[in-house]
């Protein structure tokens, strides 16, 4: 299945979870924070939440600002 | 909000052990970053959220964790409260805090704050659980709303963030300062020290700045200037200066006859 990923299309395997998509693009798992379609999803459940086809997935992390 | 001199400033239930709470956007490098943080002796630190790049990773992070500097997530970029929200959600996620500078802007020009969207995306984080230190005008009425709805404390600005103005509306911060019953931190537009100093002559509890640091010529030394800065603002705040005259007042006795 294809989702989209910090803007970018990746193919995951079909029940893939939000862990899965973290690797797909090699984040580190402190640090970061992840958002699908829109709605946080807490870390303890990265392991097991499914993501469907054609999700939008947001990975976020600090950088210098403000 | 006045406090005994020599109190600690706390915000919220968290003890901030130094009044100059620093940015960190704007700096060239990590490095030169690090020794402007140290140099200003500042004990929290505002980040921005942003798509992870692997290049950078957790760069910013790492580094403030290793200085023992606390971390302030902002939601700088975003236009409206649901972003705003979002963003904020996001940060405690990430950074495992429950402090949030909000910001919530109206444009990019002016980069002020957008009272409506600010004051619905404050109320929101209140009721979920946040620390809400608002980014906000220098308008006593807006900052006495904030207050009302929860905010931990009211962050107006001196002048746009970035420009360098220094405090354009000094009345106006009295009069927030003499309403508020959270701290204030002069929050942007700060571009040297004797504006940070005046800031906190003014009442401020508390000063945030970044672009007077990083983007000047030897951002180490100018830390240190805010550092001094701030800390002389507090003192003079507190040690109650002389009434402004009109005409002189002889300070030596007057000559003998």
């Amino acid at each position: 299945m294809h989702v989209t990923i910090n803007g970018e299309r990746h193919e995951l395997a079909p029940g893939a979870t939000v862990d899965d998509a973290l690797s797909a693009i090699g984040a580190p798992r402190s640090g970061v924070a992840v958002a699908v379609d829109g709605e946080v999803v807490p870390r303890v459940d990265w392991a097991v939440a499914k993501l469907g086809d054609g999700a939008v997935i947001e990975v976020l992390t600090a950088v210098q600002g403000g | 909000m006045a406090d005994e001199y020599g109190t600690d400033l706390v915000i919220g239930g968290h003890k901030i052990g130094s009044r100059l709470i620093m940015g960190t956007g704007g700096a060239a490098n990590l490095e030169i970053l690090e020794r402007a943080l140290v140099a200003s002796g500042t004990t929290l630190t505002t980040v921005a959220m942003r798509r992870i790049d692997a290049t950078t990773g957790t760069g910013v992070l790492d580094l403030l964790r290793r200085l023992g500097i606390a971390v302030l997530p902002n939601t700088a970029g975003c236009r409206t409260a649901a972003e705003a929200v979002l963003t904020a959600r996001l940060a405690r996620e990430a950074l495992e805090t429950d402090l949030v500078k909000l910001e919530v802007v109206a444009d990019e020009r002016t980069l002020l704050p957008d009272p409506v969207e600010l004051l619905d995306a404050a109320e929101q984080l209140v009721d979920d659980g946040f620390t809400v230190l608002p980014y906000t005008n220098d308008d006593p009425v807006l900052a006495r709303k904030l207050e009302q709805v929860g905010c931990a404390a009211v962050m107006p600005l001196g002048a746009p963030i970035g420009t360098g103005l220094g405090v354009r509306n000094p009345h106006n911060i009295e009069m927030i300062v003499a309403e508020a019953g959270v701290p204030v931190v002069l929050d942007a537009g700060i571009g040297t020290a004797s504006e940070a100093a005046q800031a906190m002559e003014l009442g401020c509890d508390a000063v945030l700045l970044a672009t007077a640091v990083t983007r000047a010529a030897d951002p180490e030394r100018m830390a240190h200037a805010m550092r001094l800065a701030v800390e002389a603002g507090y003192a003079a705040r507190h040690a109650g200066r002389i009434p402004r005259r009109y005409w002189a007042q002889a300070s030596s006795p007057e000559r003998d006859e």
